[in-house]
């Protein structure tokens, strides 16, 4: 091993981890450190400690404990045959590095993730073997996101699972023919496999709990804040609908709290397989809007691709505007009688403004003017809904509806 | 008009205090004039009533919103907040009307100060002082927009409990030293360190993390306004981290593809290679991994394993239902779901062992739609059983059943290779090409899935006698 400092160490090992596009520290229990007297706290609500001129947000230390491995990934920076320079840390430093950060506020916790090296469980060993020292020696209470390495033995994934806040595992491309192709060592079933038995760890822990008598101590959660996954956007051939497709069947089979979608972007000492493009950013977008209508708005994935063609997302108006300029049959729907579920159909209206209309008409009618204090967005509600002194009358049926709300065909390009 | 002088501002206890007297005395809000201590209003103010006549219950909602928003450093804010409290004690519901200028302003500001409070939580940025008998003391400077500090030290304290701290900001300090929160005046700038040996590491660590190829500054404006960036040490990167960023990806889109690391072959010892045809269908376990790689149809797309049959290969019983569902597809074992649990209660009631039967199932992946976080269990089509009968006669032919128990009509196909009711065929033995007998029978998720209790009770029992014939028959 090459005897750099962990300075250098630090910037090849962050540099490796950025393309992960998770950096969530929320949706876990709430935990702080009076008790066991040392540090570390977690408050449901996750914190971005600083951002990237990146514009995304920094909460955790994101980092891979090495990126030697011995998979040769082609849309991956760390890839076998890459000639990326390489580091390893070891457990300790990661520890250190972790809590000397924390110390100053800098970070809610680590996410810890890894190239493969000797093999997958001991690959998987290290990773938990930081997890350990934080949580046992250190009585770390902050937030943990480790990596969970397909095709570790299970007991090593239960292992993790009790450190853990949450586990990952990242299907990277939404389709068997591009896994294949891009990454021949990955597996999709081991994949799917060691994300079962993470559902199934959890599942065991919960019954567990159940079971356990009154009085006695909680048996440690497994894991709180749940599993996610990560498809890369873009390096390969499938469609918008195809990576929805799999989002569906990875949330509805191991319910998963989030699947996150990168843009691919360009890394250096590139596989030659892969076109050096801008990474498609407003796709990226896009397909996060469309997964929010799967989980939160009652969509169906084939109502979602009613307003896409050919399988990919309309890129210049949201999917549910395109959705519903589909269906302006069901428009305008009455602010003051529509059940919530025609609401959340409504664009412009988000889960919030839907919850506050619901219950601020039980006290009295809602008027246009009413609605400006609920939601930001009333020019692109008004085409498609009614309050007693507004109806949209032609307009929900106008043929420039679209044009409205579309940006201009030039502005498209720039998405930086 | 009443005159009021708040000594501290952004005390809540205080205000409180005030607000509860004028309350008691029926005071209205437009009689009130609310000053500070420092804007030079008569010198102490009128006397606040003391607390008369009926306690007045409030929403415990609008005190929480209350004790946050006094912090804000509208001077407003005491006069607005009175006549809140003031409307409240009268109108019933008074916040859920959000549309009311009065309700509105306050989430507005409620809003604004829990940013405040959200913001300093996320860039206070510690910087060491020391140590001293193993316990480390940091302190910071910190400059928020409002007067939070005494609602955002308890966080510092459940977080950094281990360690000593203090806060310094221009209207307050807290100090948690020793396991004591304590709070002092405000201070300055000079009084915290100016460095810290980590912020290197720190700053290396945010130009690291930062992916120049998809700048977007505004949205990082957005989240961390530049207000903040002074006390913050890894925003005096950001000017020279967005200078170098087009460079940089210029960089990684002009190198020629390089030739592969020289290393790549030693490092890639290659693991065990599962795909390794040894024994395809000689045992049940090398079945089991020839099943594991079956692409016969499209279904292992997304089921995440197939499951084979269980049981010992010199079983006499054979068990086939049609396909894994949700948990047994998770844990690739088969019947281990809500059907399978009806199954082994009626298997025990029939005075079968399942542990010396062979069960298995016509089709080995499970076949859904995903509805939510939940996968809608959805029936094999005759073609998909037919495609996957090429393992089920592996397994048959392995374990040379003397009787096979078909439950449920795919089953039956899966066995017979053609449809045929189960109604037709139950309550007879037939026998099969090579010597073997068929019982036909209902699946057991049939009885899962009947409203009717008197119909359930009835049809349970006519399959328990179905499996104590199958037991009589294979004596």
């Amino acid at each position: 091993m090459s005897g750099k400092t962990i300075l250098q160490k630090l910037a090849v090992l962050a540099d490796a981890a950025k393309y992960d596009a998770s950096c969530a520290s929320s949706g876990t229990v709430k935990r702080d450190s009076t008790a066991s007297k040392g540090i570390g706290s977690t408050e449901g609500m996750g914190i971005c400690h600083s951002y990237a001129p990146d514009g995304r947000c920094i909460s955790l230390l994101k980092i891979l404990l090495t990126n030697f491995c011995v998979y040769d990934c082609r849309f991956c920076i760390n890839r076998a045959s890459s000639n990326v320079e390489r580091a390893r840390f070891s457990p300790q430093e990661v520890v250190t590095l972790t809590l000397d950060f924390y110390k100053r506020n800098y970070i809610e916790g680590l996410f810890l993730s890894s190239g493969i090296i000797r093999s997958e469980d001991y690959t998987m060993e290290q990773l938990v073997e930081v997890a350990r020292i934080l949580r046992e020696e250190h009585r770390f209470q902050g937030y943990i996101h480790l990596k969970t390495i397909a095709g570790a033995d299970p007991a090593l994934v239960a292992l993790a699972g009790l450190y853990a806040d949450r586990l990952s595992t990242n299907v990277e491309l939404p389709t068997e023919a591009g896994l294949e192709s891009f990454a021949p060592e990955k597996k999709p079933a081991t994949i799917r496999k060691t994300m079962a038995s993470v559902r199934v760890g959890a599942e065991d822990a919960m019954e567990a709990a159940k079971g356990r008598l009154i009085g006695k101590a909680k048996p440690p959660r497994f894991a709180p804040a749940g599993q996610s996954t990560q498809m890369i956007v873009g390096a390969d051939a499938a469609r918008d609908d195809d990576i929805l497709a799999t989002a569906d069947n990875l949330y509805s089979g191991y319910h998963l709290r989030r699947v996150y979608y990168s843009a691919y972007s360009p890394i250096p000492d590139a596989s030659s397989a892969l076109p050096p493009v801008r990474p498609p950013l407003m796709r990226e977008h896009r397909l996060y809007q469309a997964d929010w209508l799967l989980r939160f708005y009652g969509f169906a994935r084939s109502e979602i691709m009613e307003g896409a063609s050919g399988g990919m997302l309309d890129l210049s108006i949201d999917p549910k505007l395109a959705w519903a300029l589909m269906k302006r049959d069901i428009f305008p729907v009455d602010i003051n009688r529509a059940p919530r579920e025609l609401l959340l159909r409504v664009p412009g209206l988000g889960t919030r403004a839907v919850d506050r209309i619901v219950a601020v008409r039980r006290t009295g009618k809602l008027r246009l003017g009413d609605l400006a204090k609920l939601t930001a967005s009333v020019r692109k509600v008004l085409p498609f809904i009614v309050t007693p002194d507004w109806r949209p009358g032609k307009l929900t049926d106008s043929a420039d509806l679209r044009a409205r709300f579309a940006p201009p065909a030039e502005q498209l390009t720039l998405a930086l | 008009m009443r005159e009021v002088v708040l000594e501290r501002p952004g005390d809540f206890a205080e205000w409180r205090g005030v607000a509860r007297g004028l309350l008691a005395s029926n005071i209205a809000p437009e009689d009130v004039s609310w000053r500070g201590a420092s804007e030079g209003a008569s010198l102490f103010g009128d006397d606040v009533p003391s607390l008369e006549g009926e306690a007045v219950t409030l929403p415990r909602e609008l005190l929480a919103m209350a004790d946050r928003v006094i912090c804000h450093r509208g001077a407003e804010v005491p006069a607005r907040l009175y006549r809140l409290v003031w409307r409240a004690a009268r109108e019933r519901q008074l916040l859920a009307r959000t549309t009311d200028a009065d309700v509105d302003w306050l989430r507005k500001t409620d809003k604004a100060i829990r940013r405040d409070i959200h913001k300093m939580h996320a860039f206070v940025r510690f910087r060491r002082l020391g140590e001293e008998a193993g316990r480390e003391s940091f302190a910071a400077w910190f400059e928020p927009d409002h007067r939070i500090l005494r609602l955002t030290a308890p966080f510092f304290r459940r977080r950094f409990y281990g360690m000593d701290w203090a806060i310094v900001t221009p209207d307050a300090r807290a100090i948690w030293e020793d396991e004591e929160l304590n709070y002092g005046p405000g201070g300055t700038r000079d009084e915290v360190p100016d460095s810290d040996v980590v912020e290197d590491q720190w700053r290396t660590y945010y130009g690291a993390i930062f992916n120049p190829a998809r700048v977007k500054i505004d949205a990082m404006r957005a989240e961390m306004p530049k207000k903040y960036w002074h006390n913050l040490p890894e925003a005096q990167d950001i000017a020279l981290l967005l200078a170098g960023a087009g460079a940089r990806v210029e960089r990684m889109r002009e190198a020629a593809v390089s030739a592969a690391n020289p290393r790549t072959e030693k490092w890639r010892t290659r693991m065990p290679d599962e795909l390794a045809l040894d024994d395809d269908g000689k045992t049940l376990a090398g079945l089991a991994k020839a099943v594991g790689r079956c692409t016969r149809c499209p279904l292992y797309c997304n089921a995440t394993q197939a499951v084979v049959g269980e049981g010992p290969a010199a079983a006499r019983i054979m068990v086939v239902g049609e396909q894994p569902g949700d948990q047994e597809d998770l844990q690739g074992r088969p019947f281990v779901g809500p059907a399978g649990q009806v199954l082994d209660a009626a298997l025990d009631e029939a005075g079968l062992d399942r542990r010396r039967l062979f069960l298995t199932n016509a089709v080995k992946h499970f076949k859904f739609e995903p509805r939510g976080k939940r996968r809608l269990h959805q029936n094999p089509t005759s073609a998909e059983i037919d495609i996957c009968r090429w393992w089920l006669d592996k397994e048959r032919a392995l374990v040379q059943p003397e009787l096979i128990v078909t439950l449920g009509a795919s089953a039956l196909r899966g066995v017979t290779g053609r449809s045929a009711s189960i109604k037709s065929m139950r309550g007879q033995v037939h026998e099969l090409a090579g010597g073997a007998k068929l019982i036909a029978t209902i699946h057991p998720s049939f009885l899962v899935r009947l409203p009717d209790r008197d119909r359930a009770a009835e049809e349970r029992g006519a399959f328990v006698a179905d499996l104590a014939r199958a037991r009589k028959l294979a004596a």
